[in-house]
């Protein structure tokens, strides 16, 4: 139980659609220490101008080669550094962070609905979940990693917002036109997609564990900056603040207070 | 090797086995334990507390600077009925010296916090003068000398282990709170906290922080910071917690060699979960190399 901090190595570092990248880093105390799908690792970027560690989720364990995956998206200075790794280049790890998705459940039918960076995490779900899994992605312009969902025996919708690739429009458009089986929706993406998900499970009546991001200053539940309100009937204002990074990423869609 | 060191310091009274400890509210116990064995610390600053929960301010709290961070976490903190049950007890295990940063409203509020932590195994107090996030209270007591001494003498008079009073940077003269503080009673000093500052996205054209501004900290202040405890530690005679920036072992000897005693470890611990320890080896490095074998002899070896 608990973080590690690590030196992994880098194994691998490939652009695999425009601006995103897919790594696997060799990290054994943290690989080994994995419990759930939807935890997040902490990278820390080397140069020195850039203090905090950037949050990215793990994508894929592989505890024989003790190696993380992560797939990443470059958006700025830290994410731009980390595409300049080359193989057996040093990064610097913590981790495994997290309350992940919980599939101790008897589910059978499950949704996994991803969008953009939300994808990666869903990966590694798929292939612990037992049972039909089908999986609905959005992307902007380009999907990645649908290949890799197929690998492990998901049905998989894709929509993009140019309509370049699977069809037009966001995931709730699928899902309304689709008829898909669901005991249990998981999802991770931006929160207006989360939003729209949580209320269009609410009216079907599904339970749904989403994966939520905020902006992070140590990443290990140390300086409460990372906060979001969760639903608590013991406090009077009948909410308090839960740490994204350590009481999270996933909670109950019905737990969490979406206004704002 | 470090061995023939000592590195032994003493802050009003109480010993810490060496000069690191751990910046307030960069600090928690049970996550840091993760990484490290905190009896290898000399003392552990814990976030800072008030007398009743106070729920923070909203999100984004934090960010990113060149070389720094900001954050407006506003002191969210559970309160000091809930840090003596479930904090202390997990501390008095640890193995090092327990300081608790105290935050307050109003000096009712302060003084309230040190009567209930009298009886407890707490050892230093370390006052909280001057977050700059809070609205209402914190803010008037650090900037103006009247207000710092006032809230010192005040606190003082309700406490039973040792004031450390944690200056604000955000002032014109930083020597003249200085005193006034000693004059009060102050058993001792620590500085600096945050630097008020702010950021604004210029593609969406929304300051980054939903308070707008924050407290500024991080490598990019060390500049100020060591300026700051340069002068306090010329004009008084009290023992100095110095940092600001503080990233390796020597920052830490520039900070000793500036006047402080000992020093605390900030936004580095969130750069690297294991700094506190990283920066003591380098400490041992530079004064094995410079020949110093206590932190008196750095202090002294300040050539001006
Ligand atoms: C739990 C969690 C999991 C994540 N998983 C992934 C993932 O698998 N793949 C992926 O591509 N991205 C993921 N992200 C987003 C990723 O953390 C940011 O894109 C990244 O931090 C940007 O860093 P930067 O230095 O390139 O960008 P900058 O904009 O230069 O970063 C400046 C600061 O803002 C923070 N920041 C910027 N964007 C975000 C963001 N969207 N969320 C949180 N902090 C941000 C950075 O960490 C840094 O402190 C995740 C975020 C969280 C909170
Ligand atoms: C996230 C965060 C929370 C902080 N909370 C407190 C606090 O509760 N009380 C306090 O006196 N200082 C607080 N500080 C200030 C630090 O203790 C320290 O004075 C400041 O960050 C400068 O040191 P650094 O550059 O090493 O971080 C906080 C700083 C940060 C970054
Ligand atoms: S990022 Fe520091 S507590 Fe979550």
């Amino acid at each position: 139980m608990g973080a590690k901090l690590e030196n992994g190595v880098v194994i691998s570092n490939d652009q695999i659609a425009k601006d995103i990248y897919s790594m696997f880093i060799k990290a054994p105390n943290i690989a080994n220490s994995v419990e759930m799908p939807g935890q997040f690792i902490n990278l820390y970027p080397k140069e020195k101008h850039t203090i905090l560690p950037r949050p990215i989720s793990i994508c894929e364990v592989d505890s024989k080669e003790e190696t993380i995956r992560v797939v990443y998206q470059v958006v700025g200075d830290g994410t731009g550094q980390f595409a300049k790794l080359k193989r057996e280049d040093e990064i610097q790890v913590s981790g495994p962070i997290g309350n992940g998705f919980d599939i101790s459940g008897d589910h059978r039918e499950h949704l996994l609905v991803g969008g953009g960076v939300g994808v990666p995490p869903l990966l590694e779900l798929s292939k612990r979940l037992k049972g039909n899994v089908t999986v609905v992605l959005g992307f902007r312009d380009e999907p990645y990693l649908i290949e890799d969902f197929e690998k492990y025996g998901a049905k998989v919708y894709v929509a993009t917002e140019s309509g370049k690739h699977g069809s037009k429009g966001n995931v709730l458009d699928i899902l309304k036109q689709e008829d898909i089986k669901i005991d249990m929706a998981y999802s991770c993406g931006p929160k207006p997609m989360l939003k729209a998900l949580n209320s269009w499970c609410q009216e079907k009546d599904i339970p749904v564990q989403v994966s939520l991001e905020e902006r992070m200053a140590c990443g290990i539940g140390v300086c409460v900056g990372c906060v979001c309100k969760k639903k608590d009937s013991g406090n009077k204002d009948g909410w308090s603040y839960k740490k994204t990074c350590t009481d999270g990423p996933v909670f109950m869609g019905s737990d969490v207070i979406w206004d704002e | 090797m470090n061995n023939k060191l000592d590195l032994s310091v003493d802050i009003a009274g109480v010993t810490l086995k060496n000069p690191i400890t751990t910046a307030s509210g960069t600090f928690a116990p049970r996550e840091f334990a993760q990484f490290m064995d905190l009896s290898e610390l000399g003392g552990v600053i814990v976030k800072g507390i008030a007398n009743v929960p106070w729920e923070g301010n909203p999100t984004p709290r934090v960010a990113e600077t060149y070389g720094g961070m900001l954050n407006a976490v506003g002191l969210q903190n559970p309160g000091v009925d809930y840090f003596i049950e479930h904090d202390l007890p997990y501390l008095e295990k640890s193995g090092t010296k327990i300081i608790v940063n105290i935050a307050g409203r109003t000096i009712e509020d302060y003084c309230e916090v040190v009567e209930k932590l009298a009886d407890t195994n707490v050892d230093l107090l370390e006052l909280n003068i001057s977050c700059p996030n809070v609205k209402e209270g914190g803010i008037g007591f650090g900037t103006s000398p009247e207000m710092a001494a006032k809230v010192t003498r005040e606190v003082k008079a309700h406490s039973r282990q040792p004031l450390i009073v944690k200056l604000s940077p955000n002032v014109t003269d930083i020597v003249e709170i200085a005193q006034a503080v000693a004059e009060a009673g102050a058993d001792g000093l620590s500085l600096i906290n945050t630097l008020v500052g702010m950021k604004i996205d210029v593609n969406s054209k929304k300051a980054v922080l939903a308070n707008k501004i924050g407290g500024f900290s991080g490598p990019a202040i060390k500049p100020v910071a060591v300026r700051m405890v340069y002068q306090v530690a010329q004009a008084v005679d009290l023992p100095i917690i110095g940092l600001g920036g503080i990233m390796t072992g020597e920052d830490a000897a520039e900070f000793i060699l500036a006047g402080a005693d000992a020093i605390s470890v900030g936004t580095a611990s969130f750069a690297n979960p294991r700094a506190c320890i990283d920066i003591k080896e380098e400490l041992i490095n530079y004064m094995n190399k410079h020949g110093f074998k206590t932190i008196k002899e750095i202090q002294d070896a300040f050539k001006g």
